[in-house]
């Protein structure tokens, strides 16, 4: 079983995906683009931190017991993404590309290693404990894809 | 299923990586500036006094102390398992290497047996700990990650097997005990330390770094099921032939049993950069190509350092090492840290003060762009004019080495500009 890794990964690609459009067009200062760009990067985001906030972490707190622990780390760094996130919005507003490329460079590393520890461990962990829940694993699909 | 080691806390405090992180480079300053005088003895051939305590230099007071500081960070985040007692471990690893890597630098250059006994203990107290909490670490990580989890398990036995036998032949020439085949076990002493230890543990790295970072594709699932594990065997099979009389025919399956792995490594990281979907500029990728292209080198360099006659052989000898060590692992830290000191600066600064994201220096302003190319230039000039030095009259590598010097200077001034910030923006290094 596997299902929720397999998901929630192949949404880190496609929000990967649309972090490197959006900061291209950025860095060729095409603000059109820019802008159309980001929105759809931070829609994607904001879909999958729900998601996992709403769906995946209480169901995995609920079958673990482990309240404080990983979960709780992972809500921090989406907090701290969502902050980025606003900054870098507001440099796209102000056409300022130097200050969204530092807030940029700042947040796939955020991001990176906030999902080298969802893909390496907290997924395969939550396929163990949680694989057998295909409601949940329908639910995040359709938070994650909306119609 | 055991969750008792499954953390994601970002342990260690900034400190414990960061004092690692910002003295390695002295140690590249003093390596380019002893250099200098000594350049007669060590050009000439690995084998000397003068060119065994240089490496050790490099080696440890610059590798080892950027690495244990990296490896603090990366555990918890690759493996879901940080190191017990970090703190501790953390401190004598710092103590044990700022004050062990030049003593033994010096016993051996200069052939002082007390220099040595301080050394060997100095360097016992960093690396026993650390060993040890690493065996610790790994035997808790959750039975997840499994790639991840071996290539760590292979790098923890290169370094253990490396700090032995290190530990044998620097006893042995201080007169602690005999030393048996002192010649064949410096060779296994170093293939484990450079194969074993920093090239595993870099390969086990950029199996996540190098996707993460500039969004390539990710390695061919073969190669990362299978690539350190073969690595890992050759070198047992490298370290058995090593024991056996010389031949000209061993020697040649020791270089295409280690060859090939580390040649499928270099061009299998050159292609997915080439495929990378982040096409902005990126100062960690550049250090990335020029560490590849240097690791390349030395691979084409091997049959010379193998087969030549002398005086070619102690000159290939000797380009090959300063290719892995300074043109290979040298650069692709400096590229590292560029990345993980930023970064973690901005992340303690912010999760302290919880600020907004806004109001504190990002990754960009820690260290700018312009600043980290500066030192990249510097480096990839030193290398150009050091490279060449074994073939070239001894006076002539000073140049190269006084601009080694001054990248070294160049990386700890960018480092240590993110530390300033993190403490005038209110973060706490404790």
């Amino acid at each position: 079983m596997n299902a929720i890794a397999k998901l929630l990964t192949a949404d880190h690609d496609h929000c990967d995906e649309l972090f490197a459009e959006a900061e291209d067009a950025t860095a060729k200062q095409d603000w059109d683009a820019a802008a159309r760009g980001f929105a759809d990067f931070h829609g994607a985001m904001e879909r999958h931190l729900a998601a996992e906030e709403a769906t995946l972490f209480p169901a995995f707190e609920a079958r673990t017991g482990m309240q404080g622990g990983p979960t709780m780390v992972m809500r921090a760094e989406h907090e701290q993404m969502r902050g980025l996130l606003e900054q870098m919005r507001a440099a796209v507003e102000r056409h300022n590309d130097a200050g969204y490329l530092g807030l940029s460079e700042t947040l796939l590393m955020l991001m990176q290693q906030h999902n080298m520890k969802e893909e390496q461990i907290l997924y395969p962990m939550s396929d163990q404990v949680l694989g057998d829940d295909a409601a949940l694993v329908e639910s995040l699909d359709q938070a994650i894809h909306p119609a | 299923m055991s969750q008792a080691g499954l953390s994601f806390e970002q342990a260690p405090p900034l400190g414990a990586p960061l004092r690692l992180f910002l003295i390695a480079p002295w140690f590249l300053i003093a390596a380019a500036l002893a250099a200098i005088p000594l350049a007669g003895d060590w050009t000439a051939n690995r084998w000397t006094p003068a060119a065994l305590g240089l490496t050790h230099l490099l080696t440890l007071g610059f590798l080892g102390t950027a690495m244990a500081g990296a490896l603090l960070q990366m555990l918890p985040v690759m493996i879901g398992s940080p190191l017990p007692k970090v703190r501790p471990v953390a401190w004598l690893a710092y103590l044990g290497l700022a004050l062990g890597s030049p003593l033994l630098a010096a016993g051996l250059a200069f052939g002082l047996p007390a220099l040595l006994d301080a050394g060997l203990i100095a360097l016992s107290i960093a690396w026993l700990p650390f060993l040890a909490a690493g065996a610790a670490s790994l035997a808790r990580a959750p039975a997840l990650a499994a790639a991840t989890r071996a290539g760590m398990r292979h790098a923890w036995l290169g370094l253990a097997v490396a700090v032995g036998l290190g530990l044998y032949l620097g006893g042995g020439l201080t007169g602690l005990w005999p030393l048996h085949r002192p010649i064949e076990l410096t060779r296994l002493h170093a293939a484990w330390g450079l194969l074993g230890w920093v090239l595993m543990l870099i390969v086990g790295v950029a199996y996540h770094v190098v996707p993460m970072l500039q969004l390539t594709p990710p390695y061919p699932a073969g190669m990362t099921r299978w690539l350190t594990p073969l690595l890992f065997a050759s070198l047992i099979v490298y370290s058995m032939l090593a024991l056996l009389p010389g031949s000209p025919i061993v020697d040649l399956a020791a270089w295409l049993a280690l060859g090939a792995p580390i040649a499928w490594f270099a061009f299998a990281t050159l292609r997915i950069q080439n495929r990378r979907r982040r096409k902005l500029p990126d100062v960690t990728h550049d250090f990335w190509r020029l560490a590849m292209a240097c690791l390349l080198l030395g691979l084409a360099l091997a049959p010379m350092a193998l087969f030549a006659p002398e005086p070619r052989h102690g000159q290939a000898q000797v380009t090959l090492g300063l290719a892995f060590i300074l043109g290979f692992a040298v650069t692709v830290v400096a590229g590292m840290l560029y990345k993980i000191v930023p970064f973690l600066a901005w992340f303690h600064l912010q999760a302290q003060t919880q600020a907004r994201a806004g109001t504190i220096p990002n990754m960009k302003e820690m260290i700018p762009d312009a600043a980290a190319r500066r030192h990249l230039k510097l480096h990839a000039t030193a290398l150009l004019l050091i490279l060449p030095a074994p073939w070239l009259p001894a006076w002539l590598s000073a140049p190269g080495l006084l601009l080694l010097a001054a990248s070294g200077y160049a990386l700890w001034r960018n480092l240590h500009r993110a530390r300033r910030l993190f403490l005038q923006y209110g973060g706490r290094l404790g």
